[in-house]
């Protein structure tokens, strides 16, 4: 419970919530991260890295909103799917060619945000159950445009423009980028959860009429969240878009890209910044193994049988599963000590903590 | 023109019922154990399959051929909610549970897809092709009888609901699962027996889908979305509800469909979107709770 609020450090400061060791691994990690291109070099290996990081950065974003404010959607594939259309309708009129169409990214995020609005304040209204399915349906009212659509390029879709970079190191740029933006994102997402505003969303998760009471404009907070989240998906969407160097309305928009994310996010861990991002890096390249090495229908076979099993193992995702794990063996079974952290929630007052209880 | 409207109210009439027949089993499920069955679709396709492997292999008469498919869909639904559902505790219980049915209907689309392939499927019977004239409308036989079908298995649900004794704990259950259990009702059993039965239902749906519609085993998605949209606007865990919103709905596609064919399932859930702008709880909908 290290990642909890605690008021008071502004600016720098702030790195002072990282413990000297969490911070060592940290950036041990991204040091890995930025030297695995050069490590492995070959096109196959960085085809993994591209994929994977995309997804750190998507699910993470997704995280920002559904992990801490309890409201799972899954209708994240708009963004991603918008983000993508956005930037290919944009090079192809304002005939964009060659590295200029970098500079289009930022139009991608503004797209994921100027959606995300309408659709947060329409989706936000209702319950949570319900939320989920709004947000499949607005998923197959855009799935359904992407199709129907004459300046979408109907069910053939959109081609990005061509770069002109050599086949051995193709992958490498968009391995950066993509890293650039999974980096951005999970700092992003370790900052809100330590700030005022992430408190303010699960607090929405632990007790919406509670929050509400206490003085949070649950409404506003949860819609920042939401377009902040969209406005990311949209970028890395774009991203993915000029990789695959196509997009068509059935991959753009795709129920399984939906799935694949909250399974990601549940598995490392909901609302923890590093459980997205674990269950990514476990998944993404899982899956493109087996939709290389099996037919299609074999990994969704497995996929869905992975999950199955996570779910009954290790429920709560592995970040927190683990980390209690490393707690019990460190204290040798003795009680943590909690009073040591002020700000840290009594721990019995939330029932996941205490899953037993209900029985 | 006024004929072809009155032709596209009774279609989306029939249509309507069918898609009660598939949207009972999840607004059932929902409103006893408070979970979203994102599996429902698949478990419809799964029940097409089913009929059609009865009706390939033993030329079994496709109505005949649900009392061994409902049976067995039962038995399917109680040992997934046995296996799945029932460990799964916790605040986080009713999105897990979502995400548990999703990775259920991947693993069943999955084995559809390595055993029946990806090509294009249709239930065939007499009664499917042909149609009979009334009042001047077509209407085909085997959307007669699938609404004759649904009239009737949705009555049945009514009756084991409001006329039995484990349709009083079904609703106990409903209402407050914690005073039920002190009552000393067994929750277990009625979770079980009401995911089973929800999902028996979908085999009766997905027999007529299946005759009405061609179908592969990647339809369940399709599905699963209108059906979702139909019983979040019936209210969820209303079975009148269900029904009602199925009519609506439908009704409504087949006549936008007159004058544009490809926005028709567009205006299905933008209805969905304005429906819940006025009112969040749907057609027939039980007020939100606190604390979900």
């Amino acid at each position: 419970m290290s990642e909890d609020y605690v008021e008071g450090p502004k600016g720098l400061e702030r790195l002072r919530g990282l413990g000297g060791v969490q911070l060592a691994f940290v950036i041990a990690l991204l040091a890995v991260a930025v030297a695995f291109p050069v490590l492995f070099p070959s096109p196959v290996a960085t085809n993994y890295g591209v994929y994977a990081l995309i997804f750190v950065a998507v699910a993470s974003a997704w995280n920002v909103f559904s992990g801490f404010s309890g409201y799972i959607s899954l209708g994240h594939a708009v963004f991603f799917g918008s983000g993508a259309y956005t930037l290919g309708i944009a090079a192809r009129d304002w005939h964009v060619t060659g590295v200029g169409v970098f500079a289009l990214l930022p139009l991608a995020a503004v797209a994921g945000a100027l959606i995300a609005v309408p659709f947060g304040l329409v989706a936000l209204r209702v319950r949570r159950h319900t939320f989920i399915v709004i947000t499949i349906a607005v998923f197959f009212i855009f799935q359904l445009m992407a199709y129907n659509f004459s300046f979408t390029g109907g069910s053939t879709g959109l081609d990005a423009p061509f770069l002109p970079w050599a086949a051995q190191t193709y992958n490498n740029p968009f391995y950066y980028i993509a890293l650039a933006c999974a980096a951005g994102t999970i700092a992003l997402a370790w900052l809100i959860r330590r700030s005022r505003f992430g408190l303010q969303l699960r607090a929405i998760r632990d007790d919406e009429d509670r929050a509400r009471g206490l003085g949070v404009h649950a409404m506003r907070v949860k819609l920042t969240a939401f377009v902040l989240s969209g406005a990311i998906t949209g970028l890395v969407g774009a991203v993915w878009f000029f990789y695959l160097t196509q997009v068509q309305p059935p991959s753009g928009f795709d129920p399984l890209f939906d799935l694949s994310v909250v399974l990601m996010a549940f598995l490392g861990g909901l609302g923890t910044v590093s459980g997205p991002v674990l269950g990514a890096l476990i998944i993404e390249p899982g899956q493109l193994y087996l939709t290389a090495n099996t037919n299609g229908y074999v990994s969704e076979i497995l996929l869905g049988s992975l999950f199955l099993v996570a779910v009954l193992l290790v429920p709560r995702g592995i970040i927190p599963t683990g980390g209690e794990y490393i707690r019990r063996l460190t204290t040798r079974g003795r009680a943590a000590i909690p009073a040591a952290v002020p700000a840290a929630p009594p721990q019995p007052s939330d029932p996941a903590h205490v899953p037993e209880a209900r029985g | 023109m006024a004929r072809e409207i009155y032709q596209a109210i009774v279609d989306g009439i029939l249509v309507g019922g069918v898609y009660a027949l598939m949207a009972v089993g999840l607004t059932l499920i929902f409103g006893v154990l408070d979970i979203i069955n994102i599996a429902q679709g698949a478990m419809v396709i799964l029940g097409a399959y089913l009929s059609y492997e009865l009706a390939a292999r033993l030329h079994l008469d496709l109505f005949l051929g649900l009392l061994v498919t409902v049976p067995a869909m039962f038995v399917i639904g109680v040992v997934i909610q046995w296996a799945f559902i029932r460990p799964l505790r916790g605040r986080e219980r009713t999105s897990m549970t979502l995400l548990v049915s999703y990775a259920v209907a991947l693993i069943i689309e999955g084995i559809l897809y390595e055993a029946f392939g990806a090509d294009d499927r249709q239930l065939t019977a007499s009664y499917v092709t042909s149609s009979v004239h009334v009042f001047g409308f077509y209407l085909s036989y085997i959307y007669l009888y699938g609404f004759a079908l649904a009239l009737a298995l949705i009555a049945a649900l009514y009756i084991l609901l409001y006329r039995t004794k484990f349709g009083r704990s079904v609703r106990a259950t409903m209402q407050d699962e914690t005073a039920a259990r002190l009552v000393g009702i067994n929750i277990n059993r009625v979770a079980a027996v009401t995911y089973g039965i929800g999902v028996a239902v979908t085999a009766a749906g997905g027999m007529v889908f299946g005759a009405t519609n061609a179908f592969d085993p990647n339809s369940g998605y399709d599905l699963i979305s209108r059906l979702l949209a139909i019983v979040i606007l019936g209210g969820l865990g209303s079975i009148g509800g269900a029904l009602a919103a199925s009519i609506f709905m439908l009704t409504l596609e087949s006549l936008v469909d007159i004058w544009q064919p490809t926005w028709a399932i567009v205006v299905f859930y933008a209805a969905l979107v304005l429906v819940l702008l006025i009112r969040p709880t749907g057609f027939l909908g039980r007020k939100a709770v606190r604390a979900q």
